[in-house]
């Protein structure tokens, strides 16, 4: 049973060998996966490349390679660069944001200390004109002082 | 540029830098690393095909970009520029989730501040209790009656506990 070429070997009009580096990655069905890389990296690169790697990783760099090729194709000037610098500018904005964030909290928790801490000068105020009275109304104890 | 001095990338193709070499401008032949690497990863031709289909002046961010991601590549051959978005994207995601948690915390404590500012309508609504002698009412002026009949009973049985002038309070 002869089997179908890859998209690879049928971009290059070639005949698709039997163990042909491209046919597990670019398959027959999804033709523009291989055009991609092979506009932006060639497809000679591609397969050296794909050489260079272990077998089990080769689908995830057959995976990488065609999405920095259609960003590249997408945007030519900048290409994932151009995403890199976008996710950079998004973090930069979210740790402003955070840190804005943090420090009002902080005022709101310090504000509620010091909320806290106030009541309890006024007790010790009253306490002490009570005791001011005390004093007053005991002859005994205010001739301790005299 | 041409002449004596060969780019880069002439240099490493060992050919003749003419005047008009689209690659000198942005291969000046003391940064050979430069076109080495995008020549490994993306290959002199398809580098010079870019060039070509852009403006002049996006050229140079392009070259730069380029190399950027011929770098990553040989830094990472399997993910390349790929798995330095990934990562980042997961920072945006951890970072979005901080600030979620931030905001929710703030407008709670905003929420208890008003709570603070602004005490529950109903207890500035109820009238005061009426009594018949003004002494009582200077002893338990502290006393607030709420909606309930059961507190009221209460409020009621603690007046007549605490008569302190030797006569019932009966409302």
């Amino acid at each position: 049973m002869i089997s179908g070429r890859c998209a690879a070997c049928k971009n290059q009009r070639r005949k698709c060998p039997s163990d042909c580096i491209f046919s597990p990655y670019f398959p027959a069905n999804d033709p523009q996966k291989f055009a991609c890389v092979h506009k932006i990296y060639g497809g000679s690169n591609v397969g050296k490349m794909l050489q260079g790697i272990p077998t089990y990783l080769r689908e995830q760099t057959a995976n990488a390679l065609y999405l920095e090729a259609k960003w590249r194709i997408h945007d030519p000037v900048y290409g994932s660069v151009g995403i890199i610098s976008s996710l950079y500018e998004q973090i930069k904005n979210a740790e402003i944001e955070l840190a804005k964030i943090q420090t009002q909290i902080t005022f709101y928790k310090l504000q509620t200390q010091h909320v806290e801490a106030e009541p309890n000068s006024e007790v010790l105020q009253s306490q002490s004109s009570n005791m001011e009275q005390f004093e007053w109304d005991n002859p005994t104890i205010a001739s301790w002082f005299n | 540029m041409g002449g004596n001095s060969p780019c880069a990338s002439c240099k490493l193709l060992r050919r003749r830098c003419t005047k008009d070499c689209a690659f000198a401008p942005y291969f000046p032949a003391d940064e050979p690393h430069k076109f080495a690497i995008v020549h490994k990863v993306f290959g002199a031709s398809n580098v010079s095909k870019m060039l070509q289909e852009l403006p002049v002046e996006q050229r140079a961010d392009a070259v730069s970009s380029l190399v950027y991601e011929a770098n990553a590549r040989v830094r990472d051959p399997v993910y390349g520029c790929v798995g330095a978005i990934s990562y980042l994207q997961n920072q945006v995601s951890e970072l979005q989730m901080q600030l979620a948690v931030a905001q929710a915390e703030i407008l709670c404590i905003q929420m208890q501040q008003q709570v603070e500012e602004d005490p529950p309508v109903m207890m500035m609504m109820m009238p005061p209790p009426q009594l018949s002698n003004e002494n009582e009412l200077s002893h338990h002026h502290y006393f607030t009656t709420f909606g309930s009949s059961s507190t009221n009973n209460v409020i009621h049985d603690s007046f007549k506990r605490q008569n302190v002038f030797g006569h019932d309070m009966v409302s």
